[in-house]
């Protein structure tokens, strides 16, 4: 019963991790990209994941049920922001990796170094 | 008539995700890309259609089943045509159907 | 059982992830993205967050992919396989997912009502909601009200993206009016019937859909972002089928510039109208003369505002990177 409470919580932190690895280890700009992607995705899980209560439903108010518990809305507010600028900068990111690529001709973090003659 | 639409639903519902089944287990074993999409868009259309059904029977009468039923004609016009597609990108980009001699 | 659904979809998410990062071919690792976005969506839904569940969908695995597939257009589609095996980013990974699950035995476990994320604000929302602002959806009414001010800002963050997308994309001299080049890119898909024809018929409904989303955010999951989301997939829908240069005729760079400013505009309208009307800056009770009817208002006007400013930035940044001639 540990194991199915805590699971969401376990499962954020191999997402997180994957997410990092693709950005510190592979050197292509769009992959780097997308691992940034999947390590926002996973931060929003586990906030999503400490909204949950248990017989809760999503918190819309209905008026005719009057006991009814809701899901807390507070940690929903928060991710729905963050997950329009994680678009937002990731289309800003996107666009930096065009302009390199036409810039170097290549979007291998290596080969622009040696270009650059670091 | 409460239980014959409940037993109604399930055997739709099932019969839905046999069919979505089917089709998973058919694009991974199938030899070639376009046999691969026959047996995953035919099979996911019908099926997703199968599942929809059984819901709205569920849902009974209501404004959650006139919704489900937009959902089921949206589905049934656009998963055909991305199946086109994709088939139609393939054979622009000169994909090849795999042709095997039949060995008498 | 959806505990069950809920493990399994999961698990897939870390299949996909791993999936994504091994994928050489990058167009397969965009594909895969969009998956797990959606699958990201579904967990959302399961954790009760059906407003979070329907942005991710939307923006995630509608429009990011779209994104994504314009930006490898540009660029080249494969990946270079690494040189040496990462021995270093390994260890550093796995060592710090040993310590992130073993600091996570700490946390309430998933649905204990009794933590304490939920005792301090959020039930005071979920009490005085019905009182002051009336509107069945609460998350709508903490986003555009009680806490008006961190969208005002999140706002002009997706202001900055698009401006930031203009300035490195867009070439001025050839804004506007496309040179008409060979590639099919620009004509549309003129040799297929069969998707212009369903893609026509289903775009009034995608806008149809788009603006119920945006004007039903009281009453249940929607607001201004995935009403935003939605209407722009309507027109990149049909950017794609009949070609930019009609697109671009349907809704010119200066008409998007326009929306995108005029969206903020409106936010911080409503705000200063609410200082010019005697009470605070984003304060909705003075906008009416009840203070119930003006908070609606002031949700409506600042949904809008948020929906024009989204669908004019994710358009202006998906006509960037589509306008731009290939150069190679």
């Amino acid at each position: 019963m540990e194991f199915l409470g805590l699971y969401n919580y376990w499962v954020f932190a191999v997402l997180l991790m994957t997410g990092m690895y693709a950005v510190i280890s592979r050197t292509n700009l769009i992959k780097k990209l997308i691992g940034m992607t999947i390590f926002q995705a996973a931060v929003f899980l586990l906030y999503i994941s400490m909204d949950k209560v248990e017989g809760g439903t999503a918190p819309i108010i209905q008026a005719d049920l009057p006991g009814q518990l809701y899901s807390n809305p507070l940690p929903q507010v928060l991710i729905l922001t963050a997950i329009v600028v994680g678009i937002a900068t990731l289309s800003l990111g996107l666009a930096i990796v065009v302009r390199i690529s036409e810039a170097y001709g290549t979007i291998e973090e290596d080969e622009i170094r040696e270009m650059d003659g670091e | 008539m409460e239980l014959v639409l409940d037993f109604a639903s399930w055997v739709l519902l099932l019969t839905g995700g046999a069919f979505v089944f089917i089709g998973g287990i058919g694009a991974l074993r199938m030899p070639d890309f376009y046999t691969r999409m026959h047996a995953a868009s035919l099979t996911d259309t019908l099926g997703t259609i199968l599942v929809l059904l059984g819901i709205i029977l569920q849902a009974g009468v209501s404004l959650a089943a006139v919704k489900l039923a937009a959902i089921m004609v949206f589905l049934l016009l656009t998963c055909p045509t991305a199946a086109y597609a994709l088939a139609n990108a393939a054979r622009l980009a000169r994909l090849a159907p795999e042709r095997r001699v039949r060995d008498e | 059982m959806v505990t069950l659904f809920g493990v399994f979809l999961l698990t897939l998410l870390v299949i996909t992830a791993i999936g994504i990062v091994r994928a050489q071919h990058l167009f397969v690792a965009v594909m895969l993205t969009g998956i797990f976005s959606l699958q990201m969506a579904a967990v959302f839904f399961i954790l009760d967050a059906a407003d979070v569940a329907l942005t991710e969908a939307a923006v995630g695995a509608g429009v990011a992919t779209v994104l994504l597939l314009g930006a490898l257009a540009l660029t080249e589609d494969r990946e270079k396989p690494a040189k040496r095996r990462a021995w270093i980013p390994i260890v550093v990974v796995s060592v710090t997912t040993l310590m992130v699950i073993y600091a996570t035995f700490d946390q309430p476990r998933l649905g204990d009502a009794e933590a304490p994320v939920h005792q301090h604000v959020a039930p005071w929302y979920l009490e005085e909601t019905p009182r002051l602002i009336d509107i069945p959806n609460v998350v709508t009414a903490i986003l555009a009200s009680f806490r008006g001010y961190d969208t005002l800002g999140e706002l002009f963050v997706i202001f900055t993206a698009g401006i930031g997308v203009l300035f490195l994309l867009a070439n001025p001299s050839e804004r506007g009016t496309l040179t008409l080049s060979q590639s099919a890119e620009a004509t549309g898909l003129r040799h297929h019937l069969v998707p212009r024809v369903v893609g026509r018929l289903i775009v009034p409904f995608i806008l149809l859909f788009g603006l119920y989303v945006q004007f039903h955010g009281d009453y249940g999951p929607g607001g201004g972002f995935q009403a935003g989301a939605l209407i722009s997939a309507g027109f990149i829908l049909y950017a794609l089928v009949e070609g930019e240069t009609m697109a671009l005729r349907a809704l010119s760079f200066r008409l998007l510039g326009g929306m995108i400013a005029g969206g903020a505009l409106l936010f911080v309208a409503v705000g200063i109208a609410g200082i010019v009307l005697g009470g605070n800056f984003l304060d909705y009770s003075v906008l009416a003369a009840d203070p119930v009817a003006g908070q609606h208002l002031g949700i409506m006007l600042v949904e809008v505002a948020v929906g024009i400013t989204v669908t004019g930035v994710l358009l202006t940044i998906f006509h960037s990177f589509a306008a731009r001639e290939q150069r190679s």
